[in-house]
């Protein structure tokens, strides 16, 4: 193998059952898309942890800087009135 | 990782005093650090010296029980090594991709376990030369290792936390088959009982060993308790396991071999004889029984492995050109 070539890096989700998202567990290093589900099905899924997983190239995920945190996320901090809880309705109107 | 690779891990921290009491304050407050965040660059080496050092543990870790695979007395006995042994393959692949997502890859870290450079866990350099030593390990060893580990699901650092979740809860069914291997043969013939005493008087020191230099020695520590990687002292984890390990001792019907081992019923602790430190160090300078042969064994994996790894990356580009043209064609 030329020396410099690193074997690429996936990132692997698994979905524990049904019913629910695939969650980010982990990742590994494979030469092409079906040895990473292979390797991801050996590493991450020795004990029944899943019935479905996704492997994805970690150089095509796009991810937010931290540092623009507070840019991209405070001004939802103070929309209260996006949740239920800021309009009044009286008791007798019952559950809703 | 998390596309670490995105926003330069090798980018330079300024590292004014209201970054570091920033952080600080951040690790005082039980916030995790995640990959991208912005963090002093000795947190970020101090981290990947340690997860480095625990991964290649791991790897390293296969070599001892590997070598009783084929020879384990039974077939339950063997698809129970078999399956541990896998765990630790396993555990040191979780423990790269959380070092990985600091900034250091994975081939770097693996040439410097084959050069000799990086640092293992010393116990690995002892060999397995009974039966018996299989039990003793899965007791001991992986006893030790998961008073180490627990306390570090808690570690400040994400990726490094949530790899040790998956490891610990893995573990216990290793120190469960070595204390079954340990406690059949102590239940066994005289001969049997006799193997089972031979490997517990040979891994008990090492064991012991195995939380690293006394408090007051350790020259990472008290760095790593502020930042909140380390959660409890050398000595203290070393108290936890003797605490814990001497009456299953006893329930073995073995004896540990220190003559100075008693219950300190002031304390409410076991008290324990002086390790012989300098066995310690001369083993972690690379003069144990087997440091060379373990270092050598991982370099002709990686080395007979090379044309495997370069075979699979010609294929996966042949068949990427292929479709590339079949679409072009289309």
């Amino acid at each position: 193998m030329s020396e410099a070539e690193e074997i690429p890096l996936w990132e692997v989700f698994i979905r524990p059952r049904n019913g629910l998202a695939h969650r980010h567990c982990g990742s590994l290093h494979a030469a092409d898309a079906e040895m990473a589900l292979q390797a991801a099905r050996d590493v991450y899924t020795r004990r029944g942890e899943g019935l479905s997983v996704w492997v994805i190239p970690s150089a095509q995920i796009v991810a937010s800087d931290p540092q623009d945190r507070d840019l991209l996320f405070d001004p939802a901090d103070d929309k209260i009135y996006r949740h239920p809880s800021f309009y009044n309705i009286p008791d007798d109107v019952g559950h809703m | 990782m998390y596309s670490q690779g995105l926003i330069g891990s090798g980018e330079q921290t300024t590292e004014t005093p209201e970054f570091l009491a920033a952080f600080q304050a951040r690790i005082d407050a039980d916030e995790k650090i995640e990959p991208n965040d912005p963090m002093p660059a000795a947190y970020r080496n101090t981290l990947i010296r340690q997860i480095g050092q625990h991964a290649h543990s791991e790897i390293v870790g296969m070599l001892p029980e590997g070598n009783w695979i084929t020879r384990a007395p039974t077939l339950r006995r063997k698809a129970a090594l078999l399956a541990k042994v896998q765990d630790e393959g396993g555990h040191g692949l979780y423990l790269y991709s959380a070092a990985e997502t600091l900034g250091v890859s994975r081939k770097q870290m693996t040439e410097e376990l084959v050069s000799g450079k990086a640092k293992y866990s010393s116990i690995f350099n002892y060999p397995t030369q009974t039966w018996a030593d299989i039990g003793a390990i899965g007791w001991l060893v992986d006893g030790a290792a998961i008073m180490n580990q627990v306390p570090l699901c808690r570690c400040s650092y994400g990726p490094y936390a949530r790899a040790m979740i998956r490891v610990c809860k893995e573990e216990s069914f290793h120190q469960r088959q070595g204390y079954e291997i340990m406690l059949k043969l102590a239940e066994g013939s005289p001969a049997q009982k006799e193997m089972a005493q031979d490997a517990l008087n040979r891994w008990w020191w090492p064991s012991l060993m195995m939380f690293g230099p006394p408090d007051g020695e350790s020259e990472h520590s008290d760095q790593s308790t502020r930042w909140k990687i380390k959660r409890f002292t050398n000595d203290e984890l070393r108290q936890k396991f003797v605490d814990a390990t001497v009456p299953q001792a006893q329930r073995l019907g073995l004896s540990l071999p220190d003559p100075a081992l008693a219950w300190n019923e002031v304390e409410g602790r076991y008290d324990y004889g002086e390790i012989d430190w300098d066995e310690f160090w001369a083993v972690v300078k690379g003069h144990g029984p087997l440091n060379k042969a373990r270092v050598a064994a991982r370099k002709k994996a990686w080395e007979e492995g090379a044309w495997v790894r370069e075979a699979a990356l010609a294929h996966a580009k042949k068949r990427a050109a292929r479709h590339t043209a079949a679409i072009a064609a289309e």
